[in-house]
């Protein structure tokens, strides 16, 4: 993709949402100049980027949080057989179960702070990347641990040269795939007990205020979270793992 | 150097791979494992490293009985082994890494580790010939470079006894061939204990002061070889008798 055609779709996009609130012309739907010129406004006002920030560290710290403890535990699944023999028929029922739903129970034992809205997301993020670590590290080829034994490499030295670079994209990977869901779910979350986050932002301009052109404003700030955090984990992985795009020289001969 | 005494290893719920085995390898040898694939050569290697232990007997490398890899063994396996997450360079220096990851414990790395020098890494770069591909990545390399990338990362670790498990196997002929002459060249040069293990007989009349015959039990036995060293002719009428008498106990096997 060219970044020209990427504009251009942005663009088109724009055009398109511009002629069907002219041609609806009713409140529920304004322009995007319009949504444009109170967004402007809103985040100049103070209250909005506290409700973007809220959402930002909400997810953010979630993605944190599972990373922290989804990687080491997919690691030593994977590395080790007898445990994931253990471990994965609990995974098999767990994983498949829609955490969304799981929001009114984490609330009622969490209370309304943060922490709930952050175990939620949590709860999805783990076992994305729990099973991604683990997979890529169980389908390491024995004689690459071998190889790396064979230059004295005990355990701890396996993990740090071995097992951690080789996780690197498999967490990554798991990210990436799961922001759309987490920041559905941050959506979901601040629906419930909260007076700061996007989500919240959103549905009280929409159904209580009924400020049309201000709820359009927090659903654009809320894909932008979402792009944002998408491009973020996009960049990680340039940074982190470049072999992943490195390409066939020219002059490859023997 | 190294003595195999007693050898008795098998997988469970296979058949034993080595039943009472006795192998002596003398120090700075050469020699050349052959057999069919199946018949416990990788095995054999394993047990020399250090990463398998034997259900009976024992493998003492100079008086040492081997309980663990020994950090002065280095072991090259068919397919390389490299880290594709790491550079050419960065491939090369990991036995250095791990070395210092540890320090000087006699477990992970020598007693008396001798810090590389800093040139050492650049020195075999070079001398294997993948300095100018210092900084790509495996998956940007040939068979051949990345086997001078295995051999450069053992080789930097000065072992006394290299083992190679068919090095060169998946190379093109012409690769092969350069890359089997480097490493007798290597082996005269840093006096290392060889041994590497192939199913070609070619490849173990050239690369094998002695060869070892793998099978069944009956069929393991050793064969000097008068050719190494030589240029190797195919037409000769030695080359020829010792190729038939391999082939014939390889067959019988």
């Amino acid at each position: 993709m060219k970044r020209g055609q990427v504009f251009t779709a942005l663009l088109a996009l724009l055009l398109l949402w511009q002629a069907l609130a002219m041609l609806l012309d009713q409140p529920v739907l304004p322009t995007p100049l319009t949504v444009i010129a109170v967004l402007v406004v809103e985040l100049g006002r103070g209250q909005l980027p506290l409700h973007f920030l809220a959402s930002l560290w909400r997810v953010v710290a979630s993605m944190l949080l599972s990373v922290l403890l989804a990687a080491p535990a997919g690691l030593v699944l994977g590395q080790s057989p007898r445990l994931n023999r253990i471990f994965s028929p609990f995974i098999y029922w767990l994983y498949p179960i829609p955490k969304v739903v799981l929001v009114p129970v984490v609330l009622l034992f969490l209370g309304i702070g943060d922490l709930a809205k952050i175990v939620i997301i949590f709860l999805i993020l783990f076992f994305q990347i729990l099973v991604l670590v683990r997979d890529q590290a169980a389908a390491l080829r024995p004689e690459l641990i071998q190889s790396v034994r064979s230059l004295g490499a005990g355990r701890r030295a396996l993990f740090r040269y071995v097992y951690l670079p080789a996780s690197l994209p498999a967490i990554l990977t798991a990210l990436r795939q799961s922001i759309g869901t987490a920041v559905a779910v941050l959506y979901i979350a601040e629906l419930f007990a909260t007076q700061y986050g996007l989500g919240y932002y959103i549905f009280l301009n929409g159904s209580t205020l009924l400020n049309y052109p201000a709820m359009y404003g927090g659903i654009v700030l809320m894909s932008l979270l979402g792009m944002m955090l998408y491009f973020g984990v996009d960049g990680l992985e340039r940074w982190l793992c470049p072999w992943l795009r490195a390409g066939q020289p020219e002059g490859n001969q023997h | 150097m190294v003595k195999l005494e007693n050898i008795t290893f098998v997988y469970p719920g296979g058949k034993p791979i080595f039943d009472h085995f006795n192998w002596e390898i003398g120090s700075a040898q050469s020699w050349a494992v052959l057999g069919p694939s199946g018949c416990g050569k990788t095995t054999l290697l394993y047990l020399l490293a250090g990463l398998i232990l034997p259900q009976a007997g024992r493998v003492t490398i100079d008086g040492q009985a081997l309980a663990r890899p020994r950090p002065q063994t280095g072991l090259i396996l068919q397919d390389y082994g490299l880290l594709p997450w790491a550079t050419v360079t960065q491939n090369v220096n990991l036995g250095l890494q791990v070395r210092s990851f540890y320090g000087p414990d006699g477990k992970h790395a020598p007693l008396q580790a001798v810090a590389a020098p800093s040139h050492a890494l650049d020195f075999w770069l070079r001398r294997l010939g993948i300095a100018e591909v210092a900084s790509a990545y495996p998956g940007q390399l040939s068979g051949g470079q990345r086997q001078r990338t295995a051999i450069a990362r053992t080789l930097v670790l000065q072992p006394d006894l290299l083992l190679m498990d068919e090095p060169f196997s998946s190379l093109d002929p012409v690769t092969r061939k350069d890359l089997q002459s480097l490493t007798l060249q290597l082996w005269r040069e840093a006096q290392f204990t060889f041994v590497v293990v192939t199913h070609a007989i070619e490849e173990a009349v050239m690369m094998g002061q002695s060869i070892l015959i793998l099978g069944s039990q009956r069929q393991m036995g050793t064969v000097a070889n008068p050719l190494f060293g030589e240029p190797l002719d195919r037409d000769s009428l030695s080359y020829r008798q010792l190729y038939d008498e391999l082939q014939a106990r390889l067959g019988a096997a």
